[in-house]
């Protein structure tokens, strides 16, 4: 079971509290934008085996969103980070690299 | 290949069993096939053996990282039915539950196709109005189904409890020519019925990257060496992003853990298969006596094969209330499997972005019971670039809007 950390009001709890949702960092796309980004946007997803972001909720705690950095393979937490980003920040990225030194962040958001 | 027969048994035990053969060979790979199948589960082994069946196409490879059927398909609870609400899907799985009842005789392979019964508990008014619309949607589509009311519930399935406070049973969704079979019979059947064609089963060979020159696949590198194939077949279930990603596509898929427990082994006391989707539960009795269990999916991404605690809690807690005869068995093993998940909860059997790779995937956690149909109709599509049973699980129809949306419409959990 994970152990997350929710960086809105600090608590550290099981994952049981927490609602997972889906890939963060995605760009929204909306009406004007061509058919293939708002597919990209409504369904494609990066789905990595490895580092991944993603989105979480503090269902049964504060409420808010917040963004996991999470490896999909070995349920490692690297860190969370809350959800008014666009991109990972320096700290987050630097504690991955620590952990997994062969990983290069990639560009977020372009689907 | 020696068939095998009542004969042979009786031939083998008058000499020590010495004749019985390999069920399959275990080749190296040559450097070229024509079509080559990433993943030897159940719908590669399948693709392969109906691409030899119905279109006498034997230079093929079917390789695989792990072993042979050591995904989802050793992995699942073993249940076969097709009563799905939307046509495309009723179609795919009835063709499927159709092949699996000939299916040992076709391989000469004892795939132990128990035609038991499957039923869909309601126990919401919601499930209830639901299965009744699909009883309706099946007799137009041709699917064997009836709902039933609770006395016969009961009279099918004495252990359960009609009354339960929190989950009455208001009837069921019966379709009695469903049922189970054996996961790894079926794996290695196809992979005999495979190897006597000619075709080659390779194990161990994990694909490491996908090379392709004008918009069409050439070769794909493996543990193994280069190999160039005239068409790639690409049928890996959870872990079709990364061979997706490998080609250079990307896929409206994402990867989950579903998992599945089994009890200690008890008499016979159930002999149809119970799918109670409002409390995400599904029991069956195997043929050693166990109870088989599967549970829920978990909600994040996941390559773990593992499942986690509190789903086989939820699981077991809504099953005790429905079956209070289970309360005090003990859980033998418990395992997950990684399944993938699409946007609309159907499967993708498709043409991609390169001009000869195929794609299979998509089946989340309800593949099992598709494996010779979706073997079937992938086989068509990959030999003759169409099939009707495929048509409407194309990887448009995502940008297209045309979803075959079973998750919301026939609320089931699969």
């Amino acid at each position: 079971m994970l152990s997350l950390t929710c960086p809105c009001c600090g608590i550290t709890a099981e994952e049981t509290e927490f609602t997972p949702g889906g890939e963060a960092h995605l760009t929204r796309s909306g009406p004007g934008s061509s058919d293939s980004s708002y597919e990209a946007y409504m369904f494609q997803r990066k789905n990595p085996r490895g580092v991944h972001f993603e989105r979480w909720r503090h269902a049964y705690g504060c409420g808010k969103w917040f963004i996991a950095a999470r490896d999909t393979v070995t349920l490692e937490v690297f860190g969370t980070y809350p959800a008014q980003t666009t991109e990972p920040p320096a700290e987050i990225v630097t504690q991955i690299r620590a952990r997994r030194p062969d990983w290069t962040p990639e560009p977020q958001g372009a689907a | 290949m020696k068939r095998y027969s009542a004969f042979a048994i009786a031939r083998e035990a008058f000499r020590q069993h010495s004749g019985w053969q390999r069920a399959w060979a275990s080749p190296e790979p040559r450097n070229h096939y024509d079509i080559v199948i990433v993943g030897a589960g159940g719908h590669g082994l399948a693709t392969a053996y109906y691409l030899g069946k119905r279109f006498g196409l034997t230079n093929v490879a079917v390789i695989e990282k792990g072993w042979l059927g050591g995904g989802n398909t050793g992995r699942n609870t073993t249940i076969i039915r097709s009563n799905y609400l939307q046509d495309p899907s009723a179609a795919l799985y009835e063709k499927s539950r159709a092949l699996f009842e000939t299916l040992s005789q076709d391989l000469n392979y004892n795939i132990m196709f128990s035609p038991r019964g499957v039923m869909m508990l309601a126990q919401t008014e919601h499930e209830k109005r639901g299965y009744l619309r699909t009883e309706r949607a099946n007799a137009l589509q041709g699917v064997d189904t009836r709902f039933i009311q609770p006395s016969e519930v009961k009279r099918l399935v004495p252990i359960i409890n009609i009354h339960g406070p929190r989950y009455p049973v208001l009837g069921a969704l019966w379709q009695e020519r469903a049922g189970t079979a054996r996961h790894d019979a079926v794996a290695w059947g196809l992979a005999r019925a495979c190897s006597a064609m000619g075709m080659h089963v390779i194990e161990q060979c994990a694909v490491t990257g996908v090379e392709s020159a004008n918009g069409a696949v050439s070769a794909v590198n493996t543990t193994k060496g280069r190999i160039t194939c005239g068409k790639l077949g690409i049928v890996v279930a959870g872990h079709s992003g990364a061979l997706a990603d490998m080609a250079g596509f990307r896929l409206p898929i994402e990867s989950v853990a579903l998992q599945a427990l089994v009890s200690e082994p008890i008499k016979p006391c159930m002999d149809v298969v119970v799918m109670a989707n409002t409390v995400h539960g599904y029991l069956s009795q195997s043929d050693k006596g166990e109870m088989v269990i599967g549970g829920g999916a978990d909600g994040f991404n996941n390559y773990t094969q593992r499942g986690s605690w509190q789903h086989v809690e939820e699981t077991v807690r809504a099953l005790v209330e429905t079956f209070p005869m289970i309360s005090r068995l003990k859980m033998l093993r418990q395992w997950g499997g990684i399944v993938d998940m699409t946007g609309d909860r159907s499967p993708i059997l498709s043409k991609t972005p390169l001009d000869n790779c195929f794609i299979n995937c998509g089946w989340g956690t309800g593949g099992f019971k598709a494996t010779p149909g979706s073997g079937w109709a992938m086989a068509e599509l990959m030999a003759r670039g169409h099939s009707p049973l495929t048509d409407a699980f194309s990887l448009n129809r995502f940008r297209e809007g045309r979803f075959i949306d079973e998750s919301v419409a026939a609320g089931v959990a699969h």
